[in-house]
């Protein structure tokens, strides 16, 4: 048996709404709300970054594991906003917690899908007898250019999943991966802002590999989604993972403890991993969970959770996602937005 | 140990003195104090800089300025101890003459601070606190003494209004003084009033950047006799301490315990008691400091130096007139020069010579230097014969 | 920042790891080689409480220049349980708001970076409970 021995979600408390940055740009904010259902993301301080929240989101995660971190044996960082274009993220997170020097690390890259890649490569680490634990993050300080449909999403947050074999308290009953190259959605070297194919990221992008991974999965275990009780999957926005659900044959109840994204934005690596943890939260033993994520480029991974009676023991030994999410917000105004996320240009 | 008295001091307008260097002022200075003193050669010299590599890009003072003084090849060494180098230079001059190694010395102070952006000398001046502990964390200066200011208004009641007090007080001094950089005078209201630079102090509460240099010539008693034409001051205490250099790690942030310990040194040596100092120059570089400051040196009771100076104990025409040469406040802070420049004013009180702000009766004067935000002291007690 | 002189406080800036004088249990913040009160030469690594209170703050409105982003910010003296004194940064707040006596949590935050090509510094800040 492998699966999560702790886990943890960090946001910043900075919010812009959909409102404020429609106001800017003089578009209607109303179609962003309905048509992508978002109302507002949250924006990460200026001394804020991947690493930092990672390492938040992972000293929360460690008081859930109550482990010593001299036993994590890997120490992998997914996102697409590492601060550093060469240097790893992982080896500052790894220092902060104090898993050095005997630790493997590595920094993970694969659009919104990075943080579900470090949680399937550190599961089959653990599953391998490689290691005790393994920590896997997926975060993100995503940048949307201005102006552009992006930004009224891209946000920051992380997740922080520790991975072992012992003291579960959700078990991996399954992982399921489905990839193919759909360039739907780029950002190359030495530029600021990504790129994306506008409408080809629904259809042919995002609905396919998550379909694709979801029906894999649930094939592979024999399931039916009436068999779960929650069900997270990727979340550019709000309606698309309520619309992937609907075809899936999800009912709106599964889907809403896990989404996060009309509240905070889409944090990219973090996005499904986070609202993973929103469900632990609320989680009780027994209850299958279905987490499907997506990067473009493209691919989805999937996991079957199972959780465990040891869920209710450390729930609350750490803040929880939604009320991380909920409680002391700041609202800031689209040039305070901007300054914090460098989007003036300044004197060298 | 011999009686060490002062022979000689010098010192020009300070300010912002665009067409003059380093050499220059410093030299002018020290030109000033050896004709002042009389003497037509000198045996040693130190001088108090804090930063010149980072004001300048100028290290090797010893030598440049031996050299442009034109007395190579005496001895001569730089002393630095932040802001109080100029302090620290007087006392190490102070032991060459006393202990009988060298008769005749001039101690100087100088710093050019106006070469670099005032980022520049933010970065200089800042490197007076822990570098690693302190300023990585993007504190400053004027931030370290307003975290001093709101721990003493939290525990003793001080209020903005006596912080303005002592800024009213050094400004109204140096209006009478033709050598101050701020000479204007300023009311509480102007202080209060002016741009916040560290929550509570304001602009109004700070010290300025100076360029400027001072000096004084030392030499034995006996000598002083034969050659000193004016009224012979001689230094009878002199005491030096430290501190911890983070302010967070002292036990009471109120307190500058280096003074607290400097000036019981200096009071021992001289047989004297804070009642017995008649005035006092003290390292206001910020209105806290000197409120603190005078409670360290035991002018008043821990706690009171707000209120004390509210009701002028420390007024020109107070029981303790302090600063009357306009302190760093008014007079400027080129910070290596500060504590030489406050023995200048000493002396110039005790001589009789202070013109429009000279403290009647005189007898007994006591300097009070300080580095980095108390990490080092240097108390001096001088009298007239 | 030099590289090396940041590096060279990582277990300080990253995780707060202090010394214990095993002679008088005094903990010092960053390690020291001699204890200052009892002269003892033999520490044992400690890491510092999280959480403590505020002793005095600031609000630092005329930074140093690579601060001026992030300006204006607030400074304090934090106490950190179990006694040891640190001064950080104190973010998340309302710079009005601020009281001594407030409690305070640490947070791993972004110190400055030195430009957009340089190293980036992290370290710890506080943030009021």
């Amino acid at each position: 048996m492998v699966g999560i021995v702790g886990y943890g979600a960090y946001i910043p408390k900075n919010r812009i709404k959909v409102e404020e940055i429609a106001k800017v740009w003089g578009t209607d904010a109303n179609s962003y709300k309905k048509g992508l259902f978002v109302e507002e993301k949250s924006v990460p301080s200026p001394d804020q970054d991947t690493i930092t929240m990672s390492v938040e989101a992972t000293l929360y995660a460690l008081k859930r594991a109550q482990i010593d971190p001299k036993k994590i044996g890997a120490v992998y960082v997914g996102s697409e906003s590492h601060p550093y274009a060469v240097k790893p993220s992982g080896t500052v997170l790894a220092e902060a917690i104090g898993a050095t020097p005997d630790v493997h690390c590595a920094d993970f890259e694969f659009a919104c899908k990075a943080g579900s890649e470090a949680m399937f490569v550190c599961l089959e680490l653990v599953r391998s007898g490689s290691m005790e634990y393994g920590l896997a993050v997926g975060a993100d300080t995503s940048q949307g250019a201005p102006g552009d449909a992006l930004e009224y999403t891209a946000a920051a947050g992380a997740a922080s999943f520790i991975m072992g074999k012992d003291n579960l308290l959700a078990e991996a009953i399954e992982t399921y991966s489905y990839m193919t190259d759909t360039p739907d959605f780029w950002r190359r070297e030495y530029q600021y802002y990504p790129r994306h194919a506008s409408r080809f990221t629904g259809e042919p992008a995002y609905f396919k590999h998550i379909i694709g991974a979801a029906k894999g999965i649930l094939k592979k275990v024999k399931l039916e989604p009436k068999d779960f009780k929650y069900a997270v999957f990727h979340q550019p926005n709000g309606k698309f993972p309520l619309k992937v659900g609907k075809i899936l044959g999800f009912k709106r109840e599964q889907l809403d403890t896990g989404l996060l994204c009309p509240w905070m934005g889409n944090t990219y690596s973090g996005s499904s991993p986070m609202g993973l943890t929103a469900i632990l939260d609320e989680a009780k033993p027994d209850d299958l969970i279905l987490m499907v994520s997506y990067g473009s480029g493209a691919g989805s991974d999937a996991f079957i959770w199972k959780v465990t009676p040891k869920i209710s023991e450390v729930q609350n030994k750490a803040p929880k996602t939604k009320d991380i999410l909920n409680n002391n917000k700041t609202y800031i105004d689209y040039g305070t937005y901007a300054k914090y996320r460098g989007k003036i240009r300044k004197a060298e | 140990m011999r009686e060490v008295a002062i022979i000689g001091v010098g010192m020009n307008k300070w300010g912002e003195l665009w067409y003059k260097s380093l050499r220059d002022i410093f030299t002018e200075s020290a030109l000033l104090a050896i004709d002042d003193a009389g003497v037509d050669h000198i045996d040693s010299m130190y001088v108090g800089c804090m930063s010149s590599g980072l004001f300048v890009g100028q290290e090797h003072l010893s030598s440049l300025l031996a050299d442009y003084l034109g007395v190579c090849p005496i001895p001569s060494a730089r002393i630095e101890s932040a802001c109080a180098s100029g302090g620290l230079a007087l006392r190490i001059g102070f032991l060459d003459v006393a202990s009988g190694a060298s008769d005749i010395v001039l101690v100087g102070g100088v710093e050019k601070m106006t070469d670099v952006p005032v980022e520049g000398a933010t970065f200089a001046l800042s490197t007076a606190a822990d570098q690693e502990y302190e300023v990585y964390s993007g504190i400053t200066f004027p931030g370290l003494y307003a975290m001093m200011a709101q721990a003493h208004m939290h525990k003793y009641g001080t209020t903005r209004e006596q912080l303005a007090q002592v800024a009213v007080k050094n400004h109204h001094n140096g209006s009478m003084n033709p050598l101050a950089q701020f000479p204007q005078k300023v009311t509480v209201e102007n202080v209060i009033n002016s741009v916040m630079i560290a929550d509570p102090l304001r602009i109004l509460d700070c010290s300025p950047i100076t360029d400027g240099a001072a000096a004084v010539i030392l030499c034995p008693m006996d000598i002083a006799k034969k050659i000193c034409k004016k009224p012979l001051v001689k230094i009878t205490g002199s005491g030096n301490a430290t501190d911890t250099i983070a302010l967070h790690s002292r036990e009471d942030i109120t307190e500058i315990r280096s003074t607290k310990v400097a000036a019981e040194k200096a009071y021992k040596m001289a047989d004297k008691k804070p009642e017995d100092i008649d005035l006092a120059e003290v390292h206001d570089c910020f209105t806290i400091a000197e409120i603190c400051v005078i409670e360290a040196l035991g002018f008043v009771e821990k706690g009171k130096g707000g209120k004390a100076t509210e009701g002028g104990l420390t007024a020109l025409d107070g029981k303790i007139p302090v600063n009357t040469s306009g302190g760093l406040k008014s007079k400027g802070h080129p910070v290596g020069a500060t504590g030489i420049a406050q023995v200048c004013e000493i002396v110039k009180q005790l001589r009789g010579e202070a013109n429009d702000r000279q403290v009647k009766n005189a007898k007994v004067g006591l300097t009070q230097n300080m580095g980095g935000s108390g990490g080092s002291s240097v108390v001096h007690i001088m009298e007239v014969v | 920042m030099p590289a090396p002189k940041y590096w060279r406080e990582i277990p300080q800036r990253y995780r707060l790891e202090g010394a214990k004088c095993k002679g008088c249990g005094q903990v010092y913040f960053p390690p020291r080689l001699i204890c200052s009160s009892c002269k003892s030469r033999e520490f044992e690594m400690v890491n510092l409480q999280r959480e403590g209170e505020l002793l005095t703050y600031t609000i630092i409105r005329v930074p140093p220049s690579q601060f001026t982003d992030q300006s204006p910010y607030a400074i304090g003296i934090v106490e950190l349980d179990r006694g040891v004194k640190i001064l950080s940064q104190i973010v998340d707040c309302d710079l009005d708001k601020l009281e001594i006596g407030q409690r305070m949590r640490i947070e791993f935050r972004k110190i400055y970076s030195e430009g957009e090509a340089g190293i980036i510094c992290y370290g710890y800040k506080c943030v009021p409970v």
